[in-house]
């Protein structure tokens, strides 16, 4: 549901017109506009926005994780539209247990390292992408180091203890 | 001979096709960006990157540490124009405190990242022009760079990693003399950049090239999520110092150089016009400077003058609950974004409340940049990709963070 502050809005209002349950939730905050998506709409809702709406540049795709809490991570979508010069940013809440959502490099090609690079660092799968291997860790690394329960050193080495 | 060679042809009738690894320790990869090409004879069919070999986990870092000591972090992530980024990471910062910072330190802070701006593409256009084959270029332009990195030097003590913008102001009051050293400076810039077009603008190898190389469609570029000169230099006319004026960009005077031909020639076009530019308003800034204090009067976040802490009970107390529990910032997101010398550069910082960032994000232009690169080389011969390469200019330290 938009909120009623939301609704002068012409982006969210035409989003909320389009597909009423597309949009979960939304706020106004220092100036920037944030809207909830539901996972599974985010692929139709992206290219709603870019072909419909002008956000023809994805400016990053991110992740937040809020260990312990459920659903624990929040994959966010910086998106930017020149001609409007305006930016939004989309959100999708997901499970710990089924960190899964589709991918969006279908509608922005420039998707595909910053999907790799979360799926890297936080071990959110994104279904569909075409090549969905570590960007930035060697390939055989274990772990998803920005996942908050994973220690700043690592788990495999210690470098505090000469004994360990 | 029954076995095949390595690089056997995949069907027959195709002539061998062989894989090329460029790099990761490649002088012309500038930093260790490791390039993988299969080449038909000399012809580029395959282009792949693979980065990631100076990852250092600073976003991890930047979770750890109050949010004042992340500032120094900052600075290495785009080491060839550390204050961009320092001013990216403190205005999200400000922005989420709600801080205003004084008008002197925001025309600093312009003034500081034009010469960063200066220092960034003189660096790549020595560099890139010493790929293509100009030596000389390198020098005139390592001459010019070693004159901004003593302005750096006389302001923070500090040539490259200078950290000199802190959340709410300056590290440090501007020092005494700086005026007249900016001032002999920026007089004698567009000259300077006059003798680099000498030696390059209508040398007929460097047209040879650099002229039609690495052209890709500005639809594609924008899909690819290329920002900065290279956008301009293929038609669009977007700079985020227009667009989303931040730190006082409003007031000065400069023009957005664009041209449509969005080849490696037309990159250089543009970037030399910027450094012509960035020099106007470094020197508006320079005769408009005004004067006041160099960082804001907030007590609970900006540091105390030493000064004052050895008279004042108050600003000792202060200075001890900043530097020994940081400052807590009010919940919640922004995302600040910043025209660097290669692009948007943006900071999505999540607050929870806490002295410690929650989470940073950093959004780096050479990242967007580089995933056009395989567009840019394939179908073209080997000798091109170096040029595209160094029209890119993208710094490892901002790809891999």
């Amino acid at each position: 549901m938009l909120p009623d502050s939301l609704r002068e809005q012409p982006v969210p209002a035409a989003l909320e017109a389009w597909d009423p349950a597309a949009i979960r939730s939304g706020k106004w905050d220092r100036g920037e506009l944030t809207l909830e998506i539901a996972p599974e709409k985010i692929v139709e809702v992206a290219r709603y926005l870019k072909q419909e709406q002008q956000f023809e540049r994805l400016s990053a795709v991110t992740a937040v994780d809020w260990h312990p809490a459920e659903p624990r991570f929040e994959v966010v979508y910086n998106l930017h539209s020149v001609g409007r010069n305006q930016r939004l940013r989309l959100k999708c809440r997901l499970n710990g247990q089924a960190a899964e959502i589709d991918s969006v490099t279908a509608v922005w090609r420039s998707a595909d390292w910053y999907e790799r690079e979360v799926f890297d660092m936080f071990g959110v799968v994104f279904r569909h992408h075409p090549d969905l291997r570590r960007l930035l860790m060697p390939e055989n690394w274990e772990g998803h180091p920005l996942r908050k329960d994973y220690p700043v050193h690592g788990y495999k080495y210690r470098y505090a203890d000469p004994e360990g | 001979m029954s076995e095949k060679p390595a690089n056997a042809p995949e069907q027959a009738g195709c002539r061998p096709r062989m894989t090329l690894n460029l790099g990761p320790q490649h002088p012309s990869t500038h930093g260790v960006l490791r390039l993988m090409v299969e080449l038909d004879g000399e012809t580029i069919v395959k282009a792949e990157c693979e980065i990631g070999y100076l990852h250092t986990g600073i976003e991890k870092e930047c979770e750890q540490k109050y949010y004042q000591q992340a500032v120094t972090l900052t600075d290495r992530v785009d080491y060839l124009a550390p204050l961009a980024n320092n001013l990216c990471y403190c205005l999200a910062v400000e922005r989420l405190l709600g801080l205003e910072v004084p008008p002197l330190a925001e025309w600093m802070r312009v003034m500081l990242t034009e010469l960063t701006r200066l220092n960034s593409h003189l660096v790549w256009l020595g560099t890139h022009a010493l790929d293509v084959g100009a030596m000389s270029v390198f020098l005139y332009c390592f001459r010019e760079r070693e004159d901004i990195l003593r302005i750096f030097e006389m302001f923070s003590g500090q040539r490259m990693m200078t950290s000199y913008f802190r959340i709410g102001g300056l590290a440090l009051e501007p020092p005494r003399g700086w005026h007249g050293v900016v001032k002999k400076f920026i007089d004698a810039f567009p000259g300077r950049v006059d003798e680099y077009e000498d030696l390059l603008t209508r040398n007929p190898i460097w047209l040879r090239r650099t002229k039609g190389v690495g052209w890709v469609s500005l639809e594609d570029l924008l899909d690819c999520g290329v920002t900065g000169p290279m956008l301009r230099a293929a038609g669009l006319a977007w700079d985020i110092r227009k667009a989303e004026p931040y730190s006082g960009y409003q007031r000065f005077d400069f023009r957005v150089p664009t041209r449509t031909e969005g080849d490696v020639y037309a990159r250089y076009q543009v970037r030399l016009e910027e450094m012509r530019q960035s020099a106007r308003i470094v020197e508006q800034a320079r005769e408009g400077m005004p004067s006041g204090p160099y960082k804001a009067d907030a007590p609970k976040v900006v540091l105390p003058d030493r000064e004052r802490m050895k008279t004042d009970m108050e600003a000792l107390i202060h200075h001890f609950k900043i530097v020994t529990e940081g400052f807590r910032v009010p919940a919640g997101e922004v995302y600040q974004v910043v025209e660097s010398p290669r692009g948007e550069m943006g900071y999505y910082v999540v607050s929870d409340g806490t002295a410690r960032a929650y989470r940073v994000h950093m959004r780096t232009p050479s990242f967007g940049n580089l995933q056009a690169v395989p567009k840019m080389i394939e179908g073209r011969i080997l000798a091109d990709c170096i040029a595209v390469l160094g029209s890119v200019d993208f710094v490892l330290g901002d790809v891999d963070r």
